[in-house]
């Protein structure tokens, strides 16, 4: 009931084509949805939302079509981007009314437990218009998870939030994914993305750059050296003895200590600790420095 | 809940209409209506038929055709220009529903800000409860409902309701419908005034359409605008991001 999937899914306006023969499956857990500014992201998040029709192809949520049918919202919670909510009703009201759109059978019930879900009870008998952009962020969500949704999807949850809301929300999120909820947000900010999504899937130009857990997506991408920061009770004899290995492409003796690119990751892993030992060096600190989601999309968007 | 009409989506649309500053206009043409009728009234010696022209042409041409514009507009086309739309579109409420709720909404308003004054302009203008005011008080209410539908369904066409729906006002229903015999039949105004004067059987009431007509026709572009309405609603998008 929880898997979202886009069958070779392209959406064009006119000649302009935002998104281009997509093809993915989203399951339970946290995943993110990245790209650069205009990439198709939001695009992707109202296909599958059922507020775009695709051009082509296929977007269903739990096996059944999202266009033109109401129905999903009994599985799928949307917390849309734009800041646009019933600014003259409390918190309480805007997400006890829509816990009566649902035809819950207990709406007070159910929107106190989403309220307090989303820690939004002291300011629940405020007026939206009070609020912080924060605070209608995560007043937004109390109300897209009022009705216990399978599918939560979030268009750029964490803007206007400061850090302590930011924590909160990453909290939250990677507690629902847990519960084998399917968890799909589309965020800039790659920094959170990292800590919270399982998966990540890059868009770029309106296409599928990249799909899957970006650590291994990184690995993959074979034609770009891995860069290591090694730490050892001698770091200049490690680097010239690291320079004379195959797998090995530059090492740059630093502050921190040696910057080794290696052009095969696994060959380097291998190679490293049988070589420490042989020069009778001591490692004590290995860390690969562009293994960070945020070089892994910065490759992909340069690629 | 599984009515066509939804007392939740009635109540966010009537805190929402009365919230914003528009509100105070759909008082303005009404106010304007009785006012003239007042002067006219202490200015004219009775048996003249200003009473037809001023209630009649002017109160179903412009003031119930502007009421119901603003008003109409207001029920569903802010929440849509606003984006708020969005929240009770994500919830499985069927999208008849949304129409149905705030055409309801709409028309009742249009009947309190048009037909009462109306009623109260005819009551001012005849000296007491006479066929012309009732009938101009009933020809109201049946033309609220119709203007209604049709403003609720450009609130979902176009994001310019606003303007599409003062030229649809002026050139079709104040010109066309007034002059061209055969746009009659396509014009609202004639509907009401039809109503109207099955009742009043008044000849400066300038009704074009026989009550049986007015009922017909009526009921057609009502139910038509409507469930084209649903669908366009249905159809309801977000925009994306381009390339």
């Amino acid at each position: 009931m929880s898997t979202v999937e886009l069958r070779n899914v392209s959406r064009w306006y006119g000649n302009v084509v935002a998104v281009n023969d997509i093809t993915m499956t989203i399951g339970p857990g946290v995943t993110g949805l990245l790209g650069p500014n205009g990439a198709g992201k939001s695009t992707v998040l109202h296909l599958i939302a059922g507020f775009l029709a695709p051009s082509r192809g296929e977007v269903t949520v739990g096996g059944a079509a999202s266009w033109r049918n109401p129905g999903i919202y009994r599985t799928v919670g949307l917390v849309p981007e734009r800041d646009s909510v019933y600014a003259f009703l409390t918190g309480e009201e805007f997400v006890r009314d829509t816990a009566t759109l649902h035809q819950l059978a207990d709406p007070a019930g159910a929107a106190r437990r989403a309220i307090a879900i989303a820690d939004m009870a002291d300011a629940q008998g405020r007026r939206i218009s009070t609020y912080s952009k924060g605070m209608r962020q995560r007043i937004k969500v109390a109300a897209a998870l009022v009705h216990d949704p399978q599918v939560l999807l979030l268009d750029e949850p964490f803007n206007g939030m400061d850090p302590r809301q930011r924590l909160h929300m990453m909290d939250l999120l990677i507690k629902l994914g847990a519960e084998g909820r399917t968890i799909l947000l589309s965020s800039h900010i790659l920094e959170e993305v990292e800590q919270l999504a399982d998966t990540i899937q890059v868009i770029v130009s309106g296409r599928l750059a990249a799909s899957g857990d970006f650590r291994a997506i990184r690995r993959l991408m074979t034609s770009r050296p891995h860069v290591f920061l090694v730490r050892s009770s001698d770091d200049r004899r490690l680097g010239s003895a690291l320079i004379g290995r195959p797998a090995v492409t530059g090492v740059e003796l630093t502050g921190g200590g040696l910057q080794v690119r290696a052009s095969d990751f696994g060959a380097f892993s291998r190679e490293l600790a049988g070589l420490a030992r042989d020069q009778d060096i001591r490692l004590r600190e290995l860390l690969p420095e562009d293994e960070s989601l945020e070089s892994v999309f910065a490759y992909l968007v340069e690629s | 809940m599984d009515g066509a009409f939804n007392k939740v989506i009635a109540s966010i649309t009537l805190r929402a209409v009365f919230g914003r500053k528009r509100a105070l206009l759909f008082a303005v043409p009404p106010l304007i209506l009785i006012l003239i009728t007042v002067v006219l009234k202490a200015a004219r010696p009775p048996g003249t038929p200003w009473p037809g022209r001023i209630l009649g042409d002017f109160g179903f041409s412009v003031v119930l055709s502007l009421t119901a514009l603003i008003i109409g507009t207001s029920v569903l086309g802010a929440e849509i220009d606003e984006g708020s739309i969005v929240h009770l579109l994500a919830t499985p409420v069927r999208r008849s529903s949304v129409i149905v709720t705030k055409f309801v909404i709409g028309a009742v308003l249009t009947m309190a800000f048009v037909a009462v004054p109306e009623l109260v302009a005819g009551l001012i203008a005849t000296g007491g409860f006479t066929r012309l005011a009732v009938g101009l008080f009933v020809g109201a209410l049946a033309g609220s409902v119709v203007y209604n539908a049709v403003f609720v369904m450009l609130s979902v066409l176009t994001t310019r309701a606003i303007a599409v729906g003062l030229l649809y006002v002026l050139i079709w229903e104040v010109v066309l419908g007034n002059f061209v015999s055969g746009a009659r039949l396509l014009s609202v105004e004639q509907y009401a005034l039809g109503v109207a004067n099955s009742i009043a059987h008044y000849g400066a009431l300038n009704a074009g359409l026989t009550l049986t007509t007015a009922l017909i026709m009526g009921v057609i572009v009502t139910v038509v605008t409507l469930v084209f309405a649903t669908r366009r609603l249905s159809e309801f998008s977000l925009k994306g991001d381009a390339v």
